[in-house]
């Protein structure tokens, strides 16, 4: 499949913010996005962790998913739980839950975060997030699976940006009063200059911190206040995708995809208990097999024993080896300072401490298993 | 003393019939942090276009070919535990390794400093 002619490329509402502050664009999941900025991916990464840094994720998928007619909260959650392993009905007013979209053999479509609106005037009605590669193609999906029951509200005029790092409560506190006192994977709605924005305390990084629903037509003037705090500067994709993989979260399309069940991905705490004992979601059969036999593949983390990287698709094999699996995400972690990898390991070789040998460059690279996440999460826990 | 070129963006400086490579200052910005490099073994000989050290930034690996054919004689293993010094003086401190020329008219192929920076401009 040929590349996207550059013109063909979609823009989010920061983009003239982004390219003034000398980001450097390359295009991803359709959209000209920056993968970096003039401080480039290692001081971006190793700010994020020490102060906050602002993120431009509006190629993301936000919807709301309604009720055809009226209706409660139990009634859209059971339709939602009939294409994800998620205990939706669990959720409370105002609370964040990551769940995946599966197929009917147990494969993971995406992997999103689904909110309950805080206002009882919602009741009814879903917040979703997806990944921007995947979001037509879920929407999509939701839309036929749920056609008569449920409608999908595409909110393609809401920008949304992500500030994360230790310092984020508090500059947000000072621009959105109210926001310091939300828990960790909770949103509720505020307003600023007039506009509704959502916001939810949840990321990406690790870290603390904020993703924030913000209508498109002002998105830019937000984004020049929380710049203008001393605390703020502006990260790209590339310190994003850092920073995610030392926070040992999977990234759509590389680490999970179609092929890979939430067992073998080492998400099964994504799959509400409820749900195991009621079954009833797509691959429930398969994923239940593997969830009482074990699965042959798992993801594991990783760690070179050197300094080399060893990078995506990077071929693993055991201690006399024999073929054990393949990296999935692999790179340099800033705040590690070294190298870092996850990848699927037969499951057998699964244990922590278990000593592999990665292929880099035909060379061997020892390496072994190792518990995820490379850093400590930060988040506010109530 | 004369300082060549690569469309790779390797530089070579020969000094008698030893010559020094490393890369340029455009792709050092282009490659951004340097995090890993990977420095052939001495004694090694190496081909003009071949493969020669590993330069890893946080997002990628990339090769450095050499820009001549000749045997390793140094190699600048300062790199190894300081390959931030690649992005501070990537023409200066920030050397890969010396080599000891095999063909200097080899050396003719390459680019001036005049034409790479025409040749950059160009990109």
């Amino acid at each position: 499949m040929a590349e996207p002619a550059q013109t063909d490329l979609k823009r989010t509402p920061l983009f003239a913010l982004n390219a003034e502050l000398g980001g450097k664009m390359v295009p991803f999941a359709g959209y000209e996005m920056p993968v970096q900025f003039p401080a480039g991916i290692l001081k971006e990464h190793l700010h994020t962790r020490a102060a906050a840094g602002l993120f431009d994720v509006s190629h993301m998928g936000q919807a709301w998913l309604h009720l055809e007619g009226k209706g409660t909260h139990d009634d859209i959650a059971a339709l939602l739980e009939t294409l994800t392993p998620g205990d939706i009905k669990a959720l409370k007013p105002g609370q964040i839950r990551y769940t995946l979209l599966l197929n009917d053999e147990g494969g993971i479509r995406d992997d999103f975060m689904v909110s309950r609106p805080l206002s009882a005037e919602k009741a009814g009605t879903l917040f979703l997030v997806v990944n921007a590669a995947t979001k037509d193609a879920d929407f999509a999906h939701i839309a036929a699976k749920l056609k008569g029951k449920a409608k999908l509200e595409r909110l393609e005029d809401r920008a949304l940006i992500a500030l994360q790092g230790p310092k984020a409560a508090a500059v947000l506190e000072r621009i959105v009063p109210g926001v310091a006192a939300m828990t960790f994977m909770t949103i509720a709605t505020f307003t600023w200059e007039r506009a509704e924005l959502f916001v939810s305390r949840s990321g990406y990084t690790g870290e603390d911190g904020y993703e924030i629903s913000v209508p498109g037509a002002i998105a830019t003037a937000f984004a020049r206040v929380l710049l203008a705090q001393a605390e703020v500067a502006p990260i790209g994709l590339g310190a994003r995708d850092s920073l995610r993989l030392e926070a040992g979260l999977c990234l759509y399309g590389h680490d999970i995809d179609e092929q890979t069940t939430p067992v073998e991905a080492n998400l099964t705490w994504a799959i509400g208990k409820r749900r195991k004992l009621e079954k009833g979601f797509p691959g429930a059969d398969k994923i239940m097999d593997q969830l009482f036999n074990g699965a042959k593949r798992v993801r594991v983390g990783i760690k070179p024993e050197g300094r080399a990287p060893a990078r995506e698709g990077a071929e693993i094999v055991d201690a006399n080896g024999a073929p054990a699996g393949r990296i999935t995400s692999g790179g340099f972690g800033p705040s590690v300072n070294g190298p870092i990898a996850m990848g699927y390991v037969r499951a057998d070789l699964a244990n922590d401490g278990t000593a592999l040998s990665l292929i880099v460059r035909g060379q061997k690279l020892a390496a072994r298993v190792v518990p995820m996440p490379f850093v400590q999460k930060r988040f506010h826990k109530p | 003393m004369t300082t060549k070129y690569t469309k790779d963006h390797e530089w070579v400086r020969v000094e008698g019939n030893v010559a020094t490579v490393g890369i340029t200052a455009y792709a050092a910005e282009q490659l951004g942090d340097v995090v890993f490099v990977e420095l052939p073994a001495i004694g090694k000989a190496v081909e003009k276009g071949g493969d020669a050290a590993v330069v890893e930034s946080v997002k990628a690996a990339s090769e450095v070919y050499a820009p001549i054919s000749g045997e390793v004689v140094e190699v600048n293993s300062a790199l190894v535990d300081e390959p931030a010094k690649v992005n501070a003086e990537p023409t200066g401190a920030g050397w890969f390794m010396k080599l000891k020329v095999k063909s200097a008219g080899e050396l003719n192929g390459l680019m001036s400093e005049a034409e790479y920076n025409d040749y950059v401009k160009g990109l």
